[in-house]
């Protein structure tokens, strides 16, 4: 069985998760495995119709009162007591923050490695490969796993959804014992941050921005490009992070987040060696920078050479003209 | 208030990788090595918590004897002392296997801490996966990715960054938790500060010393192959007047790219 572990936030679940379970089901059909899903947490119920769909012929949903708000050990704990009941061959996660939080403490109970936030996976003479970035994406990496079971994580944003089948399954409700001694680290409080709807590793469309920008007041042209795009979120390099012009989570390189939109705008950002490794695994690269020597325009399908502060505002104007069509 | 802090030697940011395709490793000679960045937030975080709170600040690392330089970078910071646990293996991205050898340490050495903190991840393996694994192993509760972190008395609160928000943690000490950018602004070695790491002994504990047989800590994970990334072609660049130029980039992201 490919065990996929799904992530509910808000309520809901999240969509990297259903990314993770059509994988799971794309390499449970080469491997002759089940594909089951697993939801931990409180008052679950309703949330396996939506799952079906993307693959799973089994959905089970671990509920313990203890485990109304995410806990690392706590959620860890319930897992390892399905996978001994259940003895999957491989447990999925998406390497959202959760999934990075929680997997690795499962694989310590479990007492098995991890593959992290891999972008391929492959059936390999019967036996699945996983490649990942390294160093950022400076260099990959193709792992098989000898312990069982084989955990890894996926990396959002990469992996394409299945075509939702009208196949319904089994939802099986199970009551986990975990000992409280075993909950400590109970999220007591989300606090969002403000107009940050979307990370930039979820977004589809990031609008990033360098020292080209000058100060911090010129991210609002950013802000309302990405304003008119849909499923897009602002990004940054670590020199405009540094200077104090946006929060650190925008950041994107590698003392900040690794991205593989759709899209990747860069404007008034040269394109450092660490900021590089973050984001060329995107599927388009599009630049503006005044400067024609800008490493950026290495890396860029479409590159465009001039001053952002004249190019931005008909760029607005023809991307509103083009997403009124 | 007993602070430790485990830190990894790592290539700087500005490094270029090259391999080496027959080893399947990283070609080292040449690289300039460096405390882990997201270590140094991790160390400087204890340094600010020993201020306020007293107590001391022990730095540990698993890896070659060259790893005892990032060891006197971060007792050049501050630190009062150090420990280096030998460990040749080439790096293996295994994590299980780091923090096992961790783990060891703490229930056989160092049983007697109230924090233990690491950097959110370790730059390059860029597994993020140690500071759970060590606070499984060790049956503790956890924060990763904190940005912003309160002790009061034998808990800590830690707001911990996920996507578009903070999660809020209280917990009991000893916990283990992992620092993110953003949680303070580390601090420069003082000309004192690398004056005392130089005279500095630090200890050396050898994976045999913590009674590990010769297979124990074999790497689980086979690599298959190390490759870099397909490079990508440049594109067209254009350099016409803004108007103009606005058109024909939205006419490559709308009718060639299709992305909007």
């Amino acid at each position: 069985m490919i065990l996929v572990y799904i992530e509910v936030r808000d309520g809901k679940v999240k969509k990297s998760s259903l990314e993770t379970l059509s994988e799971g089901k794309r390499r449970a059909d080469e491997l002759g495995l089940d594909t089951a899903a697993v939801l931990v947490g409180h008052g679950l119920k309703g949330l396996d119709s939506g799952i079906f769909p993307y693959g799973a012929s089994k959905v089970y949903l671990l509920e313990n009162a203890l485990l109304s708000h995410y806990s690392p050990s706590g959620f860890a704990a319930a897992l390892a007591v399905l996978v001994q009941e259940a003895g999957p061959e491989i447990i999925l996660f998406s390497a959202t923050s959760m999934g990075k939080d929680l997997a690795p403490r499962l694989a310590a109970r479990l007492g098995v490695s991890l593959a992290s936030d891999c972008t391929g996976t492959a059936v390999v003479e019967g036996k699945l490969e996983v490649k990942r970035p390294i160093y950022a994406g400076k260099a990959f990496v193709t792992f098989r796993l000898a312990a069982s079971p084989q955990l890894v994580t996926l990396r959002p944003n990469v992996f394409s959804l299945l075509e939702p089948s009208e196949a319904a399954g089994e939802t099986l409700i199970k009551e986990v014992v975990i000992p409280e001694d075993d909950v400590k680290d109970v999220v007591s409080e989300v606090a969002r941050e403000e107009g940050a709807a979307l990370d930039v590793t979820e977004a589809e469309i990031v609008v990033s921005g360098g020292r080209g920008l000058k100060g911090p007041e010129n991210f609002d042209l950013l802000k309302d490009l990405s304003a008119l795009l849909p499923h897009s979120a602002v990004g940054a390099s670590r020199s405009a992070v540094d200077a104090g012009w946006i929060d650190h989570q925008h950041q994107v390189g590698q003392t900040g987040k690794t991205v593989s939109p759709n899209l990747y705008l860069a404007v008034g950002l040269s394109g450092a060696i660490q900021h590089l490794a973050g984001m060329s695994s995107s599927k388009y690269i599009v630049a503006v920078n005044k400067d024609a020597d800008a490493p950026i325009f290495k890396v860029a399908d479409f590159g465009v050479v001039g001053d952002l502060f004249q190019i931005v505002p008909y760029l607005k104007e023809e991307l509103k003209k083009v997403l009124a069509e | 208030m007993n602070i430790f802090v485990c830190v990894k030697r790592v290539p700087d940011t500005e490094s270029k990788i090259r391999i080496d395709h027959s080893s399947n490793r990283i070609i080292e000679e040449g690289l300039n090595f460096v405390l882990s960045p997201y270590d140094e937030y991790a160390v400087e975080e204890a340094l600010r918590i020993r201020e306020s709170e007293g107590g001391k600040v022990t730095v540990f690392s698993v890896g070659p004897d060259v790893a005892l330089a990032t060891l006197k970078k971060a007792l050049a910071m501050g630190a009062d002392e150090a420990v280096l646990i030998k460990d040749v293996l080439p790096e293996a991205y295994d994590g299980l296997r780091v923090a096992k050898i961790f783990a060891r340490v703490f229930e056989q050495k160092y049983p007697e801490f109230d924090l233990l903190l690491f950097g959110k991840q370790a730059m390059g393996s860029d597994n993020a996966q140690v500071p759970a694994m060590v606070a499984e192993l060790l049956g503790l509760p956890q924060v990763n990715v904190v940005t912003k972190l309160e002790i009061e008395g034998n808990s800590a609160t830690a707001h911990r960054e996920i996507e578009g928000a903070s999660e809020i943690v209280t917990l009991p000490l000893p916990a283990v938790l992992s620092a993110q950018k953003g949680l303070n602004e580390p601090r420069y070695e003082t000309l004192k500060g690398i004056m005392m790491a130089k005279r500095k002994e630090i200890p050396v504990i050898s994976l045999a010393d913590l009674g590990f047989g010769a297979d124990e800590l074999s790497p689980q994970m086979d690599l298959v192959k190390m490759e870099s990334p397909p490079p990508r072609e440049a594109g067209q660049v254009i350099e016409v007047e803004p108007e103009e130029a606005a058109r024909k980039l939205v006419d490559f992201l709308h009718n060639e790219a299709k992305v909007i």
